[in-house]
């Protein structure tokens, strides 16, 4: 197996105030951290030894300890309908994917933030191979860095393998890193971060980013999401609602709901009326998910006209509600699809 | 925007002076507190050493009507809360939250499946009088970590039964999982409570319903 991990430590992901330290360290100006973050967040450069405007006898200093950090991608799967799955390494010898899906006006990336995860959500195959680590901040922006298409990019969505509120340090510092002046400098408005309603970590995300927010819904009845989400025992939705009822979304950042559809079980009048209750007075919308099938799965995805008349009913509610189109199912990049177990354990 | 500590009020924490601080062995600790609010088995807390420090949350392993609460916890190296637990002593001070959570559901001859300090709901059950004839599958790395299993087996007598891949002190030798795939019928009709780490509680949910349990028996916790 190629080695992946180095000795060296990581300069992506490091913060202004981070790289200042290190400058210092080395005995350099303060200036040069400017332009070392530089290097790492506005320009493509492979080495520490290209970053051509600074000293070489300071380059050959950083190089005996820093390496900026890129891991290429390992492999990259293509869909018939354009989307492609990266597989990227992360540390300790697992892996994560990220999926990159390209339409006519606009072209997502859809980031991991863990290795597996611990929600167990009962529709995930993350879910399924449990939890193996957290990605660093370098380890999140590194999916975009070393992507081909990364400077095309025009979304992020955090909603590839893990709960990104169960990694808020790193999730918060990437997005720091993605919409600061001295970053990346994206406006947040390009970027949504998907949850399942960690209430702590939201937060917290709604106090220090303007990103827009999605919450998994899936079910607006109590005791249902439970048997499909076990994080309802202790954040249940309605507190999630409730702390949602106190932020100001509408105008610049927006709130949304994911609802993967069940057949038979989330997709009936009950289901239409209950969400039009509970959603009264957040201005927001739902998007509607198809279920891709995993293995041992107890349920299956309604079809197309039930999805299609379920859309309607929730429009004519007066919920905004969208059906997301399916991208990439045959290479396993779609929603809740993103597992590398088998990877990890071979 | 910055990284560090936010500044925003997460989860109220309140002051609380240790009455009892023990290790029990197999890395498991029980820690006593003063009892301020009434509870329902199967709840929460949050807890903290210090106010920067975000809070973690852990089980209430004592019953309703106990005096004082009790924690169970086990120390994790490289964590950041439990190393500094552990080290703590009878009159110093941790920052706990109000139980909350609503892991509190018992039916009647209800299936319990716990690994590690995943007991911590069901003691809390047994100890307030409820799921007096659940049957509890427990397992554990190892005899020492097979906590308060003397309680579960006067409680429950032989529906208690304790797994073990080493087999210690005559329990089944193996996993939890492996007790259920071998086990020739399960009780379709009956509820399972699953209590433990994600990697246990999937698992275990994938054999019972390629068992024929309906996944809307079945009810999970996640230590996570
Ligand atoms: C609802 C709920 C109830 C809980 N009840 C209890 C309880 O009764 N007793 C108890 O001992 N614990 C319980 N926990 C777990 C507890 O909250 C802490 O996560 C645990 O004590 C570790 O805290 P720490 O700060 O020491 O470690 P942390 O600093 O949080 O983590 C230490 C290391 O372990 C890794 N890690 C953390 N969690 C996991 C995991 N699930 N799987 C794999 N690696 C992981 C981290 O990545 C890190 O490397 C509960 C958790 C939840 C969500
Ligand atoms: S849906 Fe999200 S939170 Fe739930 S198990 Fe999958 S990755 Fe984790």
């Amino acid at each position: 197996m190629p080695k992946f991990i180095s000795d060296m430590e990581a300069l992506l992901g490091k913060t202004p105030d981070e790289l200042k330290a290190i400058v210092k360290e080395l005995g350099a100006q303060p200036f040069v951290a400017n332009q070392l973050s530089d290097w790492l967040y506005k320009k493509d450069v492979q080495s520490i030894d290209e970053m051509s405007n600074l000293s070489v006898k300071f380059r050959e200093k950083l190089s005996e300890s820093y390496e900026i950090g890129l891991k290429p991608y390992l492999t990259v799967q293509e869909s018939v309908d354009g989307t492609k799955k990266y597989l990227f390494p992360a540390a300790n010898g697992k892996f994560i994917e990220a999926a990159y899906i390209p339409e006519k006006e606009r072209k997502t990336l859809c980031v991991s933030t863990q290795v597996g995860c611990k929600m167990g959500c009962l529709f995930c195959m993350t879910g399924k191979q449990g939890f193996q680590g957290n990605l660093t901040a370098g380890e999140i922006i590194n999916q975009i860095k070393s992507l081909p298409e990364g400077r095309e990019l025009s979304n992020i969505v955090y909603m590839g393998m893990g709960e990104p509120f169960d990694n808020m340090p790193n999730v918060m510092r990437s997005l720091e890193i993605l919409t600061a002046e001295w970053g990346y400098g994206w406006s947040p408005k390009r970027i949504t971060v998907s949850t399942i309603g960690i209430i702590p970590g939201m937060k917290e995300f709604l106090e220090r980013s303007d990103a827009h927010l999605a919450v998994s819904l899936h079910s607006p009845f109590d005791e249902e999401r439970r048997q499909l989400m076990p994080i309802q025992h202790i954040y249940p939705l309605k507190e999630v609602l409730d702390e949602i009822r106190s932020w100001d979304f509408g105008r610049q950042r927006r709130v949304s709901f994911e609802y993967i559809v069940f057949k038979d079980l989330n997709d009936t009048p009950a289901h239409v009326k209950e969400l039009s209750r509970i959603l009264n007075g957040i201005k927001c919308r739902i998007n509607l998910i198809r279920f891709h099938a995993i293995p041992g799965a107890p349920f299956q995805s309604s079809d197309e006209q039930r999805i299609e008349a379920f859309k309607d009913e929730l429009n004519k509610k007066g919920i905004l509600t969208t059906i997301r189109k399916s991208r990439g199912e045959d290479i396993y990049a779609a929603c809740g699809l993103l597992s590398t177990k088998i990877l990890g354990n071979s | 925007m910055g990284t560090g500590i936010s500044a925003v009020k997460k989860l109220e924490l309140f002051p609380e002076k240790i009455i009892d601080l023990k290790e029990i062995g197999g890395g498991g600790f029980i820690l006593r507190l003063p009892r301020r609010y009434d509870f329902e088995a199967g709840q929460v807390i949050g807890l903290s050493t210090r106010l920067s420090l975000e809070p973690r949350l852990y089980s209430i392993a004592s019953g309703e009507n106990d005096k004082e609460l009790e924690i169970l916890f086990t120390r994790k190296d490289d964590g950041q809360l439990t190393p500094a637990l552990s080290g703590l002593a009878q009159g110093d001070t941790v920052y706990s939250s109000r139980p909350f959570g609503n892991y509190t559901h018992v039916t009647p001859g209800c299936f319990w499946i716990a690994t590690g300090t995943g007991l911590a709901p069901f003691r809390s059950m047994l100890r307030s009088g409820k799921g007096k004839d659940a049957f509890f599958l427990h397992g554990a790395r190892d005899s020492a970590s097979f906590y308060f299993s003397e309680e579960f087996r006067e409680s429950l007598s032989n529906r208690y039964v304790p797994c073990s891949s080493t087999g210690a002190g005559g329990c089944f030798p193996g996993r939890v999982s492996d007790w259920l795939l071998q086990a020739d019928e399960l009780p379709l009709d009956k509820q399972f409570y699953l209590c433990g780490r994600a990697e246990m509680v999937v698992e275990v949910r994938d054999i019972l319903i390629s068992k024929g349990i309906s996944f809307k028996n079945i009810h999970a916790e996640i230590y996570f």
